[in-house]
């Protein structure tokens, strides 16, 4: 089967100043459809600029990188802006919503970027808050909401467009972890339901979520296994 | 791009626009102030150019456009040309005579002088009338219509009768309750007979044309001599279109009568109607071009004010571009709506200011015949909205081209 995401020795060289930063130096990796994959490491691993590759915000300096077979190395901003619109959902630590927009406006968004119609767009984003349990939530702005609701606004916003993959960079890190547990678990469910999510940590616990861990260190990585005892969301801590 | 995508990218940037320019209140008023105070002066400065130029348009064509004024001096000589043209000649009524009886492509001719004179009626006076000596063809060449009574006839004017035709002013001053018709009113130490009254013409370049009383030349020369100034003679062309060949015969015509040798300039002025407007388009162009160049100025001010604030506004913005670039945001998305944005600030200046200016104007309309022309609404919309895209292009495309990793980092 094809893999959703095909890496192959990639690069990932940044000039800063006077000197040449690898922040990756040589990786290679295949995610399989609705495989729940943890990537960790420490800061300044290259974790980050692997996230800004796979999530297409950043191209590689070479290498291969195919997203569902299509060589994304060849792409313009153009097609990079389409592939994040419709393949890609992302979650971030500090949850991006735009403060001065409602639940709903926020999840319909990328639906716009697509050129849904408007009643189009309004009925899949009441389906994606309703996904999250936030169905009473959808006039309220972010600043109206917890920081858990406000996470799940974020990912109900990635859903939105039945992306290939869902990338989710420490989305438990500004969260108590009573809520942590909460939205580990909408994780959990969200990939019994078929989804392919990638998860970035740098926390142990949370990566053993996931049903495959790659540790990045120094550019490389440095180990990619199958978790053998992974945490049920709800049983850990 | 298709054009139903446009459609709808502007609308939704429309939707973002307001919402952000909503969201900074007292900022998006100040900075549309700029724009503003720029519409208001420049419709205002159009709206005065338009007002000058319409006055002196109706001022010109009361001149008629097909009469040729033979004088002494042209209307518009220099300072120089004047010092050597002194010494001419005067016309007379030889001259006159010379072309009433020689021009071939003449409709009407009369001479004309004039003087002021009090005038007189039982208890009833007039003051600064000028007193004007014309022959009965006047009524043609001087466009007159006749409000009452008649103008006075051939024969009158050749047979030197006393008859007077008089200015609608002073026919309202000296009879404001009876018929003038028939009465004798006092010109100077002279009687003369009414005979009719003229219709009202209003004002030529600041003289009253309605204060004036026309009487037969003839009879004017006898009793009010006026030899130092002599004469003019207004002609009146047979064929509009024909007035070059009209300008030639009189130049000829009156350089044998007044004995101009052949090589020696001509020591008298054919004057018409286009002197002035030349003149003037010459004049009033420069002062318009000045005007419009000084308001402009102010709307200049008002577009650096948008592209300051907006640039403001991409700047405190670059996360928003960020998390919209993640989300699938196109560039030309980006540029869009920040065009929009910019542009919708300085549309909305420019109504308002429209609405501002416009009773504005009306108050111009006191000094000047003139109302705000929509010519003048349609383009003051239009530059603003030009004015709004032209300053916003440049922060909306340092949005555009924001790198979204960066974007999305910025705090």
């Amino acid at each position: 089967m094809q893999p959703v995401i095909n890496i192959k020795n990639i690069k990932k060289t940044y000039i800063m100043g006077m000197v040449e930063v690898n922040a990756l130096v040589d990786v290679t990796i295949q995610i399989q459809k609705n495989e729940y994959v943890a990537i960790m490491g420490p800061s300044g691993s290259g974790k980050s600029t692997l996230m800004n590759v796979i999530g297409c915000l950043d191209t590689p300096t070479s290498g291969l990188y195919e997203f569902n077979g299509v060589n994304v190395g060849d792409m313009n901003d153009n097609e990079l802006a389409k592939i994040r619109n419709r393949d890609i959902g992302f979650v971030f630590q500090t949850f991006n919503l735009l403060a001065r927009s409602d639940a709903l406006h926020n999840v319909e968004l990328p639906l716009i970027y697509s050129g849904m119609k408007k009643a189009d767009r309004k009925a899949r984003a009441e389906e994606a808050l309703g996904h999250v349990r936030l169905e009473d939530r959808m006039h309220h702005k972010p600043n109206e909401l917890s920081g858990g609701q406000r996470q799940r606004v974020a990912i109900a916003r990635a859903l939105v467009t039945n992306p290939s993959i869902i990338l989710a960079d420490e989305p438990t890190g500004n969260l108590d972890s009573k809520t942590g547990v909460e939205i580990m678990g909408l994780f959990n469910d969200l990939h019994a339901q078929g989804n392919t999510i990638i998860l970035v940590t740098h926390e142990e616990d949370i990566a053993r979520h996931a049903h495959r861990i790659i540790r990045v260190r120094d550019g490389l990585i440095e180990n990619d296994h199958i978790v053998e005892n992974r945490v049920l969301p709800g049983i850990h801590s | 791009m298709k054009l139903a995508d446009f459609v709808y990218e502007v609308k939704e940037g429309l939707g973002i626009s307001f919402q952000a320019i909503r969201a900074n209140k007292m900022r998006s008023v100040l900075t549309t102030l700029g724009i503003v105070i720029g519409i208001v002066s420049v419709t205002l400065m159009g709206t005065a150019i338009e007002g000058m130029s319409r006055s002196f348009n109706e001022m010109v064509s009361k001149i008629g456009a097909d009469v040729l004024f033979v004088q002494k001096f042209s209307w518009f000589s220099s300072q120089e040309d004047f010092e050597m043209s002194r010494n001419r000649k005067n016309i007379d009524l030889k001259q006159f005579k010379a072309v009433r009886d020689q021009g071939s492509t003449i409709a009407a001719v009369s001479p004309l002088t004039g003087t002021g004179v009090p005038v007189k009626y039982r208890s009833l006076s007039a003051d600064r009338i000028f007193l004007i000596g014309v022959n009965e063809q006047y009524i043609q060449v001087g466009g007159l219509n006749i409000e009452m009574g008649r103008f006075f006839s051939q024969s009158e004017s050749d047979g030197n009768r006393p008859v007077a035709v008089l200015g609608y002013t002073v026919a309202e001053k000296l009879f404001p309750s009876e018929t003038p018709l028939g009465k004798n009113v006092k010109l100077g130490a002279y009687s003369f007979r009414v005979v009719g009254v003229v219709a009202k013409q209003g004002s030529f370049l600041g003289m009253d044309m309605d204060n004036r009383v026309y009487v037969p030349i003839t009879n004017f020369l006898q009793k009010f001599s006026n030899h130092r100034r002599g004469l003019d003679i207004h002609v009146k062309a047979a064929n509009i279109n024909d007035l070059e060949n009209t300008k030639e015969e009189l130049r000829g015509i009156l350089r044998k009568a007044r004995g101009v040798k052949p090589g020696v300039k001509d020591d008298f002025a054919i004057n018409q109607q286009e002197m002035f407007i030349q003149t003037f388009n010459q004049i009033g162009g420069v002062i318009a071009a000045i005007g419009l160049f000084i308001t402009a100025l102010s709307l200049f001010v008002g577009a650096i004010g948008i592209m300051n604030i907006m640039f403001v506004s991409v700047t405190e913005r670059t996360k928003e571009i960020g998390i919209r670039k993640a989300i699938g945001a196109r560039r030309s998305t980006i540029l869009l709506q920040f065009l929009i944005e910019s542009a919708a600030l300085s549309l909305i200046g420019g109504i308002i200011g429209i609405i501002i200016s416009y009773p504005l104007s009306l108050l111009i309309n006191q000094i000047l015949p003139t109302s705000m022309p929509i010519s003048v609404v349609a383009i003051a919309i239009l530059i603003s909205l030009i004015v709004g895209v032209v300053s916003g292009f440049l922060p909306a495309n340092r949005a555009s081209k924001m790198d979204p990793v960066e974007a999305l980092r910025h705090e």
